[in-house]
C-alpha cells in the first residue's frame, strides 16, 4: 500500500462525497464493573459508558465533543478507532462498518490521545518508522516523510534521533501529531491532543490543529474538556454527559439554545453540573 | 489479484516494520542483553556441571557425552524462553509503554503482526543459543567429532514454528491479567520442557508424562539436536524427528492465532486494552 503523507484537499475525490464520514447510531457500550458495596464474590453488574449516542458528521467537518472526566469521550474515540467492540447500535466511517469491517475502518482513522504514548528508548523517527510500517510505507517512503512531517509540527530536526524519554511533553505530543498524519488518515480522532501542555505548546498544537483543517482532506473528531478549545476549532460542538449526547450544534447556537453568554454556562445550563466537577461515573470506575 | 498483492505487499512491510522496531530496541538495551546472557550462561553451568559432580562423586558415566547432553537441555531451555519472552512482549511491553493501542487500531493483521515477533525471536534466539552453547562447550572444552551442527539448526528452526504457534496463545494472556499474564510464558516453558525430557530421556518419565511428550515439539527437537551433536546423524535420518515438528507446527500456528483472537476480543469487549484514560 503506498501512501502520501496528509493528501491535500483540492486532490482528494472524498472531499466530493455524500457519504457521511462518521454515522453514529444508537451507539451503545457497557462495562462489567463491580460495585463497591456489593457482598464479596458477587457478580459484576453492567454500567453504562455510552448511552445510545447517534450523530452524523460530514467529510472535512471538525466536530468537538465536550465532556467532564469519565463522560464517555475516550471511549466514543476507542469505539470509532477499533479498539473496543459495542454492545448495541452502529458506527460508520465513511460508509465502512466499524465492528464488521475494522481493518478498512483502520486504513482511514488514525488518533492523538492525550498520552503521547512511544517506546521512550526510541526515538522520534524510529517510532514513527514504526508506526509507518504497519500501514504499509516503505523505509524508501518515510525516509523523506518522517523530517518533512516532523519539521512541519514544528519539531526541531537536530533532536530527531534522540530518545523520546528525553523529550519534553510538548515535544513528544508533536510527535504524536506527526505519527498520526503521516498516515494520511481521513478521520482525525483526537482525544484531549492538548490537555497537560504549557499554554505555548498548546497553541502550537492548536495552530497545527487549525492547518491541517484549513489545508487538508481530514474530518476531525475533537473531544475535549477545553472549552475554548472547541469553540476555536469547532464547526459543531457536542455536549456528552455521563455518557449521552445531550446535544450537539455550532457553539452560537449552543449559547442561544440555552441562553448563555459563554460556553461554560451553556454546559452548566444543559447538565446542571459545572465543568470543572468530576463525573461521579469516573470515580465509579464505569469508563475505563 | 492486483488487491490481494498490495495487501500482501502491506502486510510483508508491516512484518519487516515489527522485526525493525526489536532490532531498535535491542541495540537500545544492549547491555541488559549482556547482562541477561552473563545469566543464562550461569544458570547453564550449574546444570552442565552435575556431570562432573557426578564422576566427583564415584559415578561411572561419559562425562563428556553426558555433559554435552546437559548442555543441549540448558540451551534449549534458554531458547525456549527467548521465544516465548518475545512473544509475551508483543502484549506485555506495548502496554507497558502504553503503544499497544496504536499498535492494535493500525491495519496489519494480527498474524503478520505476531509472526513479525516470532521471525525476529527465532533469529534472536538462535544468536544467544548457539553463543552460548559455544561458550559453554569451550568452558568444558567438550570434544564433538561427528557433530552434524547443519542438521541441529534445521531441527530447531522447525521446531521454533511450533514454538511460535504456543508462544502466540500465551502472549495474550497479558492482555486478560496485565500484573500476572506474563508468568505463563515461563509456566508454559517450565511445563513443555519437563515432558520432554530436557536434561533426561522421556523413558524415566511416569506413563501419563510421557504420553504427554508425544504431543510436545520439545520431545523431538530435543532428540534431533541430540541425535545430530552426539551421534553425528544427518537430516536423512531424522524423518522420525522431523515430520511430528511439522504436524505439530501445522496445527499450532492456527492454534495460537485463535486462542489471540479469542483473547483480544476478550479485551476489546472489556475495554482491558487500556486500563484509564
Amino acid at each position: 500500500m503506498s501512501q502520501t503523507a496528509v493528501p491535500m484537499k483540492s486532490d482528494s475525490p472524498r472531499a466530493a462525497t455524500t457519504v457521511p464520514a462518521v454515522e453514529v447510531h444508537e451507539l451503545r457500550k457497557d462495562f462489567l464493573r463491580k460495585d463497591p458495596n456489593a457482598r464479596p464474590f458477587a457478580r459484576k453488574r453492567p454500567r453504562s459508558a455510552l448511552s445510545n449516542v447517534s450523530f452524523e458528521m460530514d467529510p472535512g467537518e471538525c466536530v468537538a465533543i465536550l465532556g467532564q472526566n469519565g463522560s464517555g469521550k475516550s471511549t466514543l474515540v476507542r469505539l470509532l478507532s477499533t479498539l473496543l467492540l459495542h454492545d448495541g447500535g452502529s458506527a460508520h466511517v465513511f460508509g465502512r462498518d466499524v465492528f464488521a469491517e475494522p481493518r478498512a475502518v483502520r486504513r482511514m482513522v488514525n488518533r492523538v490521545s492525550v498520552e503521547a504514548s512511544f517506546f521512550k528508548k526510541m526515538s522520534a523517527t524510529e517510532n514513527l518508522s514504526y508506526a509507518a510500517r504497519f500501514y504499509g510505507m516503505t523505509a524508501a517512503e518515510t525516509r523523506d516523510q518522517i523530517p518533512a512531517i516532523l519539521k512541519r509540527v514544528g519539531f526541531p530536526s537536530a533532536r530527531r534521533s534522540e530518545s523520546m524519554e528525553n523529550l519534553s511533553r510538548g515535544m513528544q505530543q508533536k510527535v504524536s501529531l506527526a505519527r498520526a498524519l503521516l498516515t494520511a488518515p481521513i478521520l482525525l480522532l483526537l482525544d484531549e491532543p492538548t490537555t497537560g501542555l504549557d499554554p505555548r505548546s498548546k497553541l502550537e498544537v492548536q495552530d497545527f490543529i487549525r492547518e491541517v483543517r484549513q489545508t487538508h482532506d481530514a474530518t476531525i473528531l475533537l473531544c475535549t474538556h477545553d472549552l475554548n478549545e472547541a469553540e476555536a476549532l469547532a464547526d459543531r460542538v457536542g455536549i456528552l454527559d455521563r455518557g449521552e449526547l445531550i446535544c450537539l450544534e455550532p457553539a452560537d447556537e449552543l449559547k442561544r439554545r440555552y441562553e448563555a453568554e459563554t460556553l461554560e454556562e451553556a454546559f452548566f445550563a444543559a447538565t446542571g453540573r459545572s465543568f470543572e466537577e468530576e463525573d461521579d461515573d469516573e470515580e465509579r470506575g464505569v469508563f475505563g | 489479484m492486483r488487491a490481494l498483492s498490495t495487501t500482501m505487499r502491506a502486510e510483508l512491510i508491516g512484518l519487516g516494520g515489527v522485526v525493525e522496531r526489536n532490532l531498535y530496541l535491542t541495540k537500545r538495551y544492549f547491555l541488559w542483553d549482556v547482562a541477561f546472557f552473563l545469566w543464562t550462561v550461569a544458570n547453564t553451568l550449574t546444570i552442565v556441571f552435575i556431570a562432573k559432580g557426578i564422576e566427583a562423586t564415584g559415578g561411572a558415566i561419559d562425562v563428556n557425552a553426558v555433559t554435552t547432553r546437559l548442555l543441549i537441555g540448558a540451551v534449549i531451555w534458554a531458547y525456549l524462553g527467548i521465544i516465548f519472552e518475545f512473544l509475551t512482549e508483543t502484549v506485555a511491553w506495548e502496554r507497558w509503554e502504553g503503544t499497544i493501542e496504536y499498535t492494535f487500531m493500525a491495519p496489519l493483521s494480527r498474524a503478520m503482526h505476531l509472526a513479525g515477533q516470532g521471525v525476529f525471536a527465532i533469529f534472536y534466539g538462535l544468536a544467544r543459543a548457539a553463543l552460548l552453547f559455544a561458550v559453554v562447550a569451550v568452558f568444558f572444552d567438550l570434544r564433538m567429532p561427528n557433530a552434524d551442527f547443519v542438521a541441529a539448526l534445521v531441527v530447531i528452526v522447525v521446531a521454533s514454528v511450533s514454538f511460535i504457534g504456543i508462544g502466540m496463545m500465551t502472549s495474550v494472556m497479558p492482555l486478560i491479567s496485565p500484573e500476572k499474564g506474563m508468568q505463563l510464558g515461563f509456566i508454559a516453558q517450565g511445563m513443555l520442557l519437563v515432558v520432554s525430557g530436557v536434561y533426561y530421556p522421556v523413558e524415566v518419565l511416569p506413563t501419563w508424562m510421557e504420553w504427554i511428550s508425544v504431543v510436545s515439539p520439545a520431545t523431538y527437537a530435543l532428540d534431533g539436536i541430540r541425535d545430530a551433536i552426539l551421534l553425528g546423524q544427518g537430516l536423512s535420518t531424522m524423518w522420525d524427528e522431523l515430520w511430528p515438528l511439522i504436524v505439530i507446527g501445522i496445527v499450532s500456528i492456527p492454534l495460537g492465532l485463535w486462542v489471540f483472537a479469542r483473547g483480544e476480543r476478550y479485551a476489546k469487549r472489556h475495554g482491558k486494552l487500556k486500563r484509564s484514560g
